[in-house]
């Protein structure tokens, strides 16, 4: 009995967390239910945003309430607890914002509506990178892991299973995307960088890093084992058993070498890693390159001849969303496309869905920084005003087409999940 | 009559306590327990009974014999860093408890000087372990100045993202939680008892020993409690100061949970609780709390 009672200060802290958590959400599932009864001329237009803060922004928010009359409350967590929060808690959210990898997870739920594509005006617009699979100029790109395309469109509007042709209804529409690759340190390098099997060269013992989120690291990891030549995927997304033992074993050896100074897992650690010089070759996102560049250290977000891996995100929403909330929903997806958002995330370093409804929002100078990879005839500025590039400089990687062209994988839920997350607990360990 | 009036106001008394107990305590305990016996799939729990959670963790335990198994190894790597944690917060904190309690004659000062021991308390947890970075990293102030004194060549890399940083930034999180309750047993000594050992011819040393230290064990295990408990269930800490190369009981939970796959993070966590109630309890037997208090 005594021995019980010691233990509450450990296990009431995390319960207490949990019991608090479940309220939170118990709270913000009952706005739903006991709102004030439905008064069309009075009653605000909100919508609760879940997501991972990839489209969020306090000028989206504005702008959006500024156009639409709709107020968006964001709801910001990292991609691991929205998928949760989506499974566990459907009723806390109208829209979300949410990766194609997590389909997989969240489809078959049964929490995510159907949209109907023609109810989203500029659906015809969207990229054919997402419908099709190719480029604006016919090339096919990369379809390892779980590419947009394949879960894209569902067989009914209440089916759980992905339809493999084109349907009225869509899982996710679309918003941002972007290609993936190392960063690198150019200034402390001091050589030029073409491949990923330079993330396991031991001439950066010590000084490497790569990402701490297992569904995403592994890829970059293959990318780098089959640039070394080691192993050839057949889906570097969609491993076998067999593969995801190689692929631990060389990382394993790698880490018990030395070679990674650090693992990260969110925006913030990738940026102070590489700005402090504890790593000069890493797995990055782009806009953590931005703002390692911004405090003024040199940081390039390195183009590697076997390609990138490619994510993109988008709009689901919540099945527990009906009548106004429902074509607000729709409002709000459709103002999304119609371009201010698209070019705010453009001058990002992002990729908008609908190309020509972002580029009308931009300046020629800015679509031929970073869309065409033209040279800067000005110096390009930041969404917030910020300068980003002086006049004269070019965009990592180029255009559109040859960076969205040179996608070699996309993020991915593999069938052997389970396996590989056990298997990476044991890398870990190791 | 009386006599169960009072029990009945007893009763009352501890009644909303226990109540909060029961719900926010006891019952999602309970759940856990019964979770961890559950099958999952990609995204949601099966309430059938299976012992996956289990036996998955322990995976390979046999078969890689006499190598360690990864949950093993784990438990191995967590209890090192928690009993290192635990030797130097004890030291340090039943130093500075001592000099508090028995240098420190103003009641003012010994106040003061203990609210000087929450300062690493003044930032949030993010913060303070990412300002390590400067101060330890391979550009960092040590090492930079080490360079510049002509000291090292070369930067010491075992300064950060090694079980050496875990370790320091434990110790400076938790030494707090040995002063505060050592420091209060120590107050409640007697100073006669320590006066009649000095006039009986008694050393500094032996006064320590046998006096100081066995009259201030229940704040020692109580302290010890708070440390142990804290460290062995962290994943936070030793993933930023650890580079997120070190494997903890708590991240293990943490990428299943991660990963939805929650009756396996519960059976982690049932495994974690039990050892902790082992430790605890091997603690206890030294002193019975609820008779010293």
């Amino acid at each position: 009995m005594t021995d019980s009672v010691k233990l509450n200060a450990k296990v009431s802290r995390r319960s207490l967390l949990k019991g608090a958590a479940g309220l939170a959400g118990l709270a913000a599932g009952s706005g739903a239910i006991t709102g004030f009864p439905y008064v069309k001329s009075a009653e605000p237009k909100v919508l609760r945003y879940l997501g991972t803060g990839v489209n969020e922004g306090d000028l989206i928010g504005q702008q959006c309430l500024k156009d639409t009359g709709i107020k968006i409350e964001y709801i910001s967590a990292t991609t691991d607890d929205v998928t949760k929060r989506v499974i566990t808690q459907p009723n806390s959210f109208d829209v979300l914002d949410t990766e194609y990898f997590s389909l997989k997870k969240l489809v078959p739920s049964g929490n995510i509506l159907g949209l109907e594509a023609k109810k989203i005006k500029e659906f015809n617009n969207i990229t054919p990178v997402f419908t099709k699979g190719q480029l604006p100029n016919g090339k096919k790109i990369g379809d390892q892991g779980t590419a947009p395309w394949k879960v894209l469109y569902l067989e009914g509007a209440n089916s759980k299973n992905f339809s493999k042709t084109a349907t009225d209804y869509v899982t996710l529409i679309p918003t941002v995307y972007n290609a993936d690759t190392l960063g690198i340190r150019p200034d402390l390098i001091k050589r030029p960088i073409s491949s990923w099997a330079e993330l396991l060269n031991p001439e950066f013992k010590g000084k490497a890093s790569i990402l701490n989120i297992p569904s995403i690291g592994i890829m970059d990891a293959a990318m780098v084992i089959e640039a070394t030549g080691q192993h050839k995927y057949a889906d570097k997304g969609n491993m076998t058993k067999e593969e995801i033992d190689l692929t631990m074993k060389i990382l394993t050896e790698a880490k018990k070498a030395g070679q990674f100074r650090a693992f990260w897992k969110d925006f913030n650690e990738s940026v102070n890693l590489m700005a402090s010089g504890e790593t000069v070759i890493q797995s990055m996102w782009s806009p953590a390159v931005t703002k390692v560049r911004s405090m003024g250290i040199p940081c390039t977000f390195q183009p590697l001849k076997e390609g990138y891996r490619s994510w993109a995100s988008g709009f689901c929403v919540s099945k527990a969303a009906t009548g106004p909330k429902l074509e607000w929903a729709y409002e709000f997806v459709n103002w999304f496309l119609s371009g201010w958002a698209g070019g705010y995330l453009n001058r990002q370093g992002y990729y908008s869905a609908v190309l020509s409804t972002a580029k009308a929002n931009m300046s020629e100078d800015e679509w031929g920084y970073w869309m065409e990879g033209k040279a800067a005839k000005g110096d390009i500025k930041a969404p917030d005003g910020s300068l980003l590039e002086k006049a004269g400089a070019v965009r990592d990687g180029g255009s559109y087409d040859d960076r969205m062209g040179n996608v070699a994988c996309w993020n991915a839920v593999m069938d052997e999940n389970d396996y590989m997350v056990r298997k990476w607990n044991e890398f870990i360990a190791a | 009559m009386t006599q169960s009036r009072t029990s009945l106001i007893a009763w009352l008394q501890a009644g909303p306590m226990m109540l909060v107990f029961v719900a926010f305590f006891l019952l999602p305990l309970i759940f856990v327990v019964i979770v961890s016996a559950w099958d999952y799939n990609e995204y949601e729990m099966l309430p059938a009974f299976s012992f996956r959670g289990y036996t998955d963790t322990f995976e390979g335990c046999i078969v890689q014999l006499p190598e360690l198994c990864t949950i093993l190894k784990t438990y191995a790597k967590t209890v090192k860093l928690c009993f290192l944690t635990w030797l130097i917060t004890l030291t340090l904190g039943f130093t500075i408890a001592y000099f508090l309690a028995f240098h420190i004659k103003s009641k003012t000062w010994q106040i003061l000087l203990s609210l000087l021991c929450t300062i690493p308390f003044w930032t949030s947890n993010v913060i303070r372990m990412i300002a390590w970075i400067p101060l330890l990293g391979r550009n960092g102030l040590i090492n930079q100045g080490l360079i510049d004194l002509g000291l090292i060549k070369v930067p010491m890399e075992w300064l950060l993202f090694s079980e050496f940083s875990v370790v320091l930034a434990f110790v400076h999180l938790f030494t707090f939680f040995m002063v505060v309750p050592i420091f209060n047993s120590m107050i409640r000594i007697d100073h006669k008892l320590i006066e009649a050992a000095y006039d009986a011819g008694a050393s500094g040393f032996q006064t320590l020993v046998n006096i100081i230290i066995p009259l201030a064990k229940p704040g020692i295990v109580i302290g010890s409690i708070f440390v142990i408990t804290i460290v062995m269930g962290d994943f936070v800490t030793i993933g930023v100061m650890g580079g997120q190369q070190i494997a903890s009981a708590g991240k293990i939970i943490e990428t299943r949970l991660n990963a939805l796959q929650f009756p396996a993070a519960a059976a982690d966590a049932v495994i974690l609780l039990g050892i902790t109630i082992v430790i605890i309890s091997m603690l206890t037997r030294l002193v019975d709390i609820r008779k010293e208090l």
